[in-house]
């Protein structure tokens, strides 16, 4: 497994730490949402009803670090019963899903931020250092999944830093620490992608047909996340990218053409100075 | 449970995971159901029927364990000639009193069971039944017999007035079809459910009940739970590991505020507080409240332990130990009555210590008028809370009803100290203390409640102490009322308070058991079933070894009373020979070698008594259980599938429609539960009106707490579940013109509220007698004040409450919705008035037996 | 769920759910849409393409003797840098924050590259027109042009690879032409810029100038249009569509003049007026098309879904209901 920490030149570095979360278990409790919140000291992020399902917060941003997603579907849940009974169809299911910074492995914020502010962390995670971001404001339309966002007040940009300060003494993150159903499981990456496969099979068996990983696969637009999904559904029913690419893998390419523009554009001046007639 | 306890619901989802079914049994599809196997939508307020349905579904196919119940139940006692069941009454038990609205237990009896002895005294009085007597009988202390072996009983359970086929005939008409008609629950559906929880019970396997107020907040309430009771007993899954009902409870320690009670008609312990009966002394009492069998039998040894932590000293052999130092009870003094009491001018002052009853207690309007009529009124939280804003911008202020100007009551708001400000210990629903230390001194003037009562009283006392001598001060002077104080604020120490609780023998050391506990005054206890919390001087509470570190029972994480036994009547998990049922469900067992009950747990049970062991003639208390007597609380040993005594709305549960329902009573004649609690000064809707057309339900988010005074003044939890709303299906938003997101407004006979609508799948119209009907979801925890703000659904609720414990039905309501926002003004109140004229309502409408 | 299975009755005949062409979260955007301001970054991207332009022309018209032109083109060759970063520090907030870019250099963020070509190219362009304006150092001053004309191009083409380098759907999918709409564009400017500001006597280069770069701009564009297939959307309708629309026409109405007033002052002023403004207009198009594909999920969604079937050899994945969330 690629270790972006390594690459990005620490000697020997402390296994790279991730995220699985596992939405088949998550009871929409937003516990997690809460304890970032407080861990981090995040503004409130806005008092309105939006109508959702039970998803006031609405999305990642600057001060929503755990998003909970609530899905209200007509569709069967395996065998699940639900009773409920609408316009003759009798299937129903409620997803819930907290979302967070995928800590990409190749993380287009991270490559594109001029300043250095966004950072990769020994454990190979991705982190803003709020003292030294000038709010560009570059990372923001780079990140393919709509993570990171700025705040108003002065326009820095905020996102989840996998609580930096807290793994670092061997503390899990405060998300993770509250959620009452191990939802967010917290660990080194590679045994949670292990645990999670198993987690995908056993459901299989007992008919979740749709059980499917998210950001597991090494060989994704990102090289794979180091926060990654066990979801019931297509990943853009949750508000995620089906097909994530981090942007600057086509950034040579985008080089070479701007070269070759660039040249003609000289080439162009100096054509129209020599063959230009002036009456 | 994933809403309201989603901290516990990590264990049900643990179970999931290893194979357990979950059903989900709730006219609302939560975030329980999601995560449910089986979601069972039903009609709120007709669970009786649902569980009928299930107790009849196991006796008619022989499904009971038939061992367990034979060995531990009351199955086979036979029951007094003098009884009539609902079945040859049309809903009606014998006894009923039709005057005073209450049964006489006396028909109810056992054949050959004495209850003469208590006559007048227990439970008979009229007074007395309004005080709870039920619920003032904690573990089912009624006494049945003062003689316990004169009860026949027949074995082969075939005598017509044994216990078991009375539950046989009284049940054979909760039949599939008529949970159908009743609750809306299709009858593949119910067969599913009967299926696995038969299924899943018997030697090897166990199923538990879990339940919180949406099975209690009914005028039939306490009989929801005698129906879970009656199934569970007949299943085997009491005292057994994986078995039991789970009552989860409310705010954090309100099992701990029953233990030791902020309930007006108990004493610590679960002890009945004394009624003003002319000439009852101490003994008098016991004889009347205690059993001659089983652990009630000592209650005298509790009591007296009692008063001697209470009047220390004072309290001696000669002078009773204090006990007409006791209050007495003179009638129900409950939050209800007690709104009426102020109405009426005779109660003057109030102390609301973490209450919000002006958006949390039913027909909050009634709670502020009440308020508005008192001398003062103090109020200690956190933050300005409803309670203590409602006399400058209550509703009332806004309608015009009540000008600032004209109302009397002095209001105090003091700032209260959070539980992270203090220390102390929490009861959880498991019995089980769990102490926290103080983390930081409280800011500006909050203070505990232990400061604040501590102070109080020393106060109190001295300004007594300095007026001439008056007898009736001595209750007050001759407390013991000595506690070291500690920190910045002089808060009393609570392990000290701790210690009291747990007792102490003549030389002061602590007690280690309530077995300990001596009737002669040579003890002190603030609490009998606490009686260990403390042993050897250690805060047990306070044990934190981590489950991994220990067997899976987990015994010394914290401390559960009574003796840190975890799962009750235990002795029920071994046969009538003490060997386990089976290999998986092993839990105690007799060894026959150490001649002890052996196991991972505290037996539940005399420790060296042997299952062949049969009490001697004449023999009183503990020593009167036999070695097969798993239930040790009650005064015959036996789980009760039938209650002799002890609750006074019926012997055994029978379906009555809530207070306000569209339906008629399929089941029986009689429409509502008869001896129901309805107040004075209520207006209630008729039944089957078609102006209140729509079962509506109140309940809770986990995002927010109760009536908001934790949550509302919170952004974090405000921007989670921003205002007040409503929850519709999308079939009632178009037979109403709801719009999602848009306002409606909801109308009861007591009051109109405005909430903006949400339209969602997870509200299902459902089939009850025929017609297609639908229900409104409303939660309760919003106000005027606060971040977060709405409409407090108990605008809508009445006090029509059940009988035993007094509790609010506000789980099945009949309201009207229609669009559109509330009127402003006098012209909210003339919109109820209109809706009371269109449905005829009168005095008397709903009062009706 | 690991339940177990509660043998559910299927009622018959399921009818199905109705299928959209895309799903989505409520209909909320996928991406966080940039936070730019469109005045600040769009009149930056016009800006710094018409002072790299002008500084490429400048130096031809220098060597090719035409003073005027030379001079007039150096001296908006600093206007225009001086306000584009004017214009990118508004942005910002605060001064010291454009600073902070030059921290470090990283070649995988544009806009680091394109901070170091500035700071680099804004002297250059500084000395160039200092000395044109105050005759002094002729020398230095011709060397600085000449350095200015060098990485002018630069400074006019990075821009694009700046707003390529994002994961908004219509602009990093159209990284192979916008260099060649923004270069092309910011001929054109240049071109309009030597009209405006120079007698008629000495704007052959500018007009040939911004004849091409026409050429280049509405090339590329229409190229970038047919490849993007759904993504050209945002670049026909919309905001976007509609600037983009009044660039091409002042385009072709800028050339037009400019032929035909070629020997009037004032007609090729106007010419010139005309292509600047059409030159801008492109820029501030581009920019809303970016905007609007990434504020709607269909456009992030849409191509990564037939992407993915293109993979899964063309099974087309299977969607749910538009908008699945919705609580009905
Ligand atoms: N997050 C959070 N947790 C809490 C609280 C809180 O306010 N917020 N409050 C605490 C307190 S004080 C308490 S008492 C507990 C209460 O815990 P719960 O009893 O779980 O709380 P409720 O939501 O009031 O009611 C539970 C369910 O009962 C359903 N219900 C309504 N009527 C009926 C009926 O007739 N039959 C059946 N079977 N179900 C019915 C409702 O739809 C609701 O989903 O929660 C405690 N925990
Ligand atoms: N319609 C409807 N009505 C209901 C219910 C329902 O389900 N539906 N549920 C009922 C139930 S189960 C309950 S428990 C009640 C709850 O109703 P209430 O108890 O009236 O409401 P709470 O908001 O829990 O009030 C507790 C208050 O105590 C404060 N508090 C917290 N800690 C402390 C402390 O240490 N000291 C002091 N002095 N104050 C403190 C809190 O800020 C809060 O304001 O509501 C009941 N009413
Ligand atoms: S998800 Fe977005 S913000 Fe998070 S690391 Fe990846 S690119 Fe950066
Ligand atoms: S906004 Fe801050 S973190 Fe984001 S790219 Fe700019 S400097 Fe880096
Ligand atoms: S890891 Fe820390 S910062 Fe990130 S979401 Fe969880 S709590 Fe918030
Ligand atoms: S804390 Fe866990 S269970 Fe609760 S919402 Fe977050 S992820 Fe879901
Ligand atoms: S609030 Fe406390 S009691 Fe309630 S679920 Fe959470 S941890 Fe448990
Ligand atoms: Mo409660």
């Amino acid at each position: 497994m690629t270790d972006p920490a390594k690459d990005t030149g620490y000697q020997d570095p402390p296994p790279r730490m991730g995220f699985f979360t596992d939405t088949s278990v998550c009871i929409g409790c937003k516990a997690c949402e809460v304890a970032c919140k407080e861990w981090n000291a995040i503004p409130e992020d806005g008092i309105a009803l939006t109508g959702m399902s039970y998803d006031n917060t609405g999305g990642l941003g600057a001060s929503t670090w755990r998003h909970v997603a609530f899905i209200e579907q007509r569709r069967p849940l395996a065998m699940q019963d639900p009773g409920v009974s609408h316009d003759g169809i009798d299937d129903f299911r409620w997803l819930m899903a907290s979302d967070v910074c995928k800590h990409c492995t190749h993380a287009a914020c991270l490559d594109v931020c001029p300043t250095g502010s966004l950072f990769r962390t020994e454990f190979g995670t991705v982190v803003v250092q709020e003292d030294i971001c000038n709010g560009c404001g570059y990372c923001i339309p780079a990140c393919p999944y709509g993570v990171i966002d700025q705040r108003k007040d002065d326009g820095r940009a905020w996102k989840c830093t996998l609580c930096y300060d807290r793994i670092g003494d061997g503390l899990e993150p405060a998300c993770a620490k509250a959620c009452p159903t191990d939802s967010i499981q917290y660990g080194p990456l590679d045994e949670l992608r292990e645990r999670a496969a198993q987690r995908v099979e056993s459901l299989h068996g007992s008919g979740v047909s749709e059980a499917r990983l998210y950001g597991a696969d090494p060989d994704d637009g990102v090289g794979g996340t180091g926060a990654f999904f066990l979801l019931l559904d297509e990943p853009e029913v949750y508000g995620l990218p089906p097909d994530p690419v981090v942007t600057t893998r086509d950034l040579p390419s985008m080089w070479r053409h701007v070269a070759v523009a660039a040249a003609g554009l000289l080439g162009a001046a100096a054509l129209a100075c020599v063959t230009g007639r002036d009456r | 449970m994933a809403e309201c306890h989603p901290v516990g619901f990590q264990w049900v989802m643990a179970a999931k995971a290893r194979g357990a079914a979950v059903v989900h049994v709730d006219p609302r599809f939560t975030r329980t159901s999601a995560l449910a196997d089986i979601h069972v939508p039903l009609r709120a307020g007709s669970d009786i029927a649902f569980l009928g349905g299930l107790v009849n579904h196991v006796l008619t196919q022989e499904k009971y364990f038939r061992e367990y119940v034979l060995a531990f139940t009351n199955a086979a006692t036979i029951v007094s000639e003098d009884f009539q069941d609902t079945e040859d009454l049309d809903g009606l038990f014998s006894g009923l009193d039709h005057e005073t609205r209450t049964y006489d237990f006396a028909s109810w009896r056992y054949e050959g069971a004495d209850v003469t002895a208590a006559a007048g005294t227990k439970g008979s009085h009229p007074t007395a039944r309004k005080a709870a007597r039920g619920e003032a009988h904690g573990s089912g202390g009624a006494d049945v017999t003062a003689e316990g072996l004169r009860v026949r009983t027949d074995e082969t359970l075939q005598h017509p007035r044994c216990v078991f086929q009375i539950l046989r005939r009284h049940f054979a008409r909760y039949t599939p079809e008529m949970v159908e008609q009743v609750c809306g629950v299709p009858q593949d559906t119910f067969r599913k459910v009967c299926e696995l929880v038969t299924e899943n019970s018997g030697r090897d396997r166990t199923t538990s009940f879990v339940y919180s107020v949406g099975w209690t907040q009914h005028t039939v309430g306490v009989q929801y739970i005698r129906t879970a009771a009656i199934l569970q007993a007949l299943l085997g899954n009491i005292g057994r590991p994986g078995g039991g009902i789970l009552a989860l409870r409310g705010h954090a320690s309100i099992q701990g505020s029953t233990d030791i009670p902020t309930l007006f008609n108990l004493l610590p312990g679960y002890i009945p507080m004394p009624h003003a009966h002319e000439e009852q002394s101490l003994d008098t009492f016991v004889e009347a409240e205690g059993t001659g069998k089983g652990y009630w039998g000592d209650m005298r040894s509790y009591l007296v332990s009692l008063l001697k932590a209470w009047w220390g000293d004072t309290a001696t052999a000669d002078n009773d130990f204090c006990f007409d130092h006791l209050p007495r009870l003179t009638g129900d003094h409950g939050t209800y009555q007690t709104v009426l009491e102020q109405l009426d001018g005779r109660c003057k002052g109030y102390f609301l210590l973490g209450e919000n009853p002006a958006v949390g207690s039913a027909n909050a309007r009634l709670q502020r008028l009440g308020m508005a009529n008192l001398d003062w009124l103090v109020v200690r939280d956190f933050s300005l809370i409803e309670s203590a804003t409602w006399w400058k911008d209550g509703p009332e202020i806004e309608s015009g009803e009540l000008r600032t100007e004209d109302i009397a009551t002095e209001v105090f708001f003091m700032p209260a100290a959070a539980h992270t400000e203090k220390s102390g210990s929490f009861t959880n629903t498991q019995r089980l203390l769990q102490w926290h230390r103080q983390a930081v001194e409280p800011a500006g003037d909050a203070r505990s409640e232990l400061w604040f009562a501590y102070h109080l009283g020393r106060i109190i006392r001295a300004k007594l102490a300095a007026r001439p001598a008056d007898e009736r001060d001595r209750p007050v002077l001759d407390l013991t009322w000595d506690y070291p104080t500690e920190g910045a604020h002089g808060d009393p120490d609570a392990e000290a308070v701790l210690a009291e609780i747990n007792g102490h023998d003549a030389d002061g050391r602590p007690l280690s058991s309530y077995t300990r506990l001596a009737p002669d005054g040579s003890t002190a206890c603030g609490c009998w079933i606490y009686c260990g919390v403390y042993a050897d001087g250690v805060n047990q509470a306070d044990r934190r070894r981590p489950g991994g570190e220990q067997d899976w029972v987990a015994a010394e994480w914290g401390w559960a009373w009574p003796a840190n036994r975890r799962i009750l009547y235990n002795r029920a998990s071994a046969d009538p020979e003490g060997r386990p049922w089976s290999p998986r469900k092993a839990y105690l067992s007799w060894d026959p070698e150490r001649r002890r009950w052996v196991g991972p747990d505290v037996p539940d049970f005399q420790e060296t008594k042997p299952p062949d062991f049969r009490p001697e003639p004449g023999a009183q208390g503990p020593d009167a259980l036999a070695g097969t007597d798993a239930f040790i609380m009650q005064a015959d040993g036996k789980a009760w599938l039938y209650a002799p005594a002890g609750l006074v709305d019926g012997p055994m549960p029978a379906h009555y429609e809530p207070q306000e329902s569209p339906f008629p009573n399929l089941l029986y004649g009689q429409q509502r539960n008869p001896v129901r609690d309805i107040q004075d000064r209520e207006v209630f809707q008729p039944s089957g009106s078609a102006v209140f057309p729509y079962v509506t339900t109140t309940y809770r988010l986990t995002e927010h707490h109760t009536a908001g005074g934790m949550s509302r003044w919170l952004p974090y939890l405000s921007e989670l579940q921003p205002e007040m709303f409503c929850e519709v299906s999308p079939e009632l938003a178009r037979e109403r013109g709801l719009s999602h997101l848009g306002w409606a407004m909801i109308v009861s006979a007591r009051n109109v509220i405005e909430a903006r609508v949400l339209v969602t799948d997870r509200m299902t119209p459902i089939t009850v007698q025929g017609r297609r009907i639908h229900q409104i979801g409303l939660p309760y925890h919003w106000g005027p004040n606060g971040l977060s703000t709405g409409d407090a659904a108990n605008e809508l609720a009445h006090t029509s409450l059940d009988p035993n414990v007094h509790i609010q039905e506000v789980k099945a309501l009949a309201c009207d919705i229609r669009p559109g926002r509330r009127p402003r003004g006098p012209a909210r109140r003339e919109l109820v008035a209109e809706y009371r004229r269109r449905a005829g309502i009168t005095e008397q409408t709903g009062r009706q037996m | 769920m690991t339940g177990v299975a509660t043998g559910r009755r299927r009622r018959g005949e399921q009818p199905m759910v109705p299928e959209a062409e895309f799903a989505s979260y409520y209909g909320r955007p996928v991406l966080n849409p940039p936070v730019w301001k469109a005045y600040d970054i769009a009149g930056y991207f016009f800006l710094g393409g018409l002072a790299g332009a002008s500084s490429a022309l400048a130096a031809g018209a220098e060597l090719t003797g035409r003073h005027r032109l030379a001079r007039n083109a150096r001296v908006g060759a600093l206007g225009a840098i001086g306000l584009s970063v004017a214009a990118l520090i508004h942005d910002l907030g605060r001064p010291a924050r454009f600073v902070n870019m030059l921290r470090v250099a990283k070649p995988t963020s544009p806009m680091s590259v394109g901070s170091w070509i500035l700071a680099v190219y804004g002297p250059l362009a500084g000395g160039a027109a200092a000395s044109a304006v105050t005759g002094l150092v002729p020398r230095l001053g011709t060397l600085a042009g000449l350095g200015a004309a060098v990485t002018g191009p630069a400074v006019a083409g990075y821009t694009a690879a700046l707003i390529c380098d994002t994961a908004v759907p219509a602009w990093h999918e159209g990284y192979r032409e916008m260099p060649f709409v923004f270069v092309g564009s910011a001929a054109l400017a240049a071109g309009g810029l030597g009209l405006l500001t120079t007698p008629t006597g000495e704007t052959g280069p500018a007009r040939s100038l911004a004849i091409t770069g026409a050429c280049a701009e509405l090339t590329a564009l229409a190229l970038m249009r047919r490849r993007l297939g759904m993504l050209a959307e945002p670049y026909r309708t919309g905001k976007g569509g509609r600037r983009l629309r009044v660039a091409q026409a002042l385009t072709v109405a800028g050339l037009a003049t400019a032929a035909l007033g070629r020997r009037d002052r004032v007609w090729s002023a106007l010419a010139g007026g005309m292509l600047l403004a059409a030159s801008a207009a492109t820029r501030f198009g581009v920019f809303e098309a970016g905007m609007d594909s990434a504020r709607d999920p269909k456009y992030t969604v849409q191509p990564q879904r037939d992407r993915l079937s293109r993979r899964s050899g063309g099974v087309a994945a299977e969607v749910g209901e538009q908008e699945v969330g919705r609580v009905r």
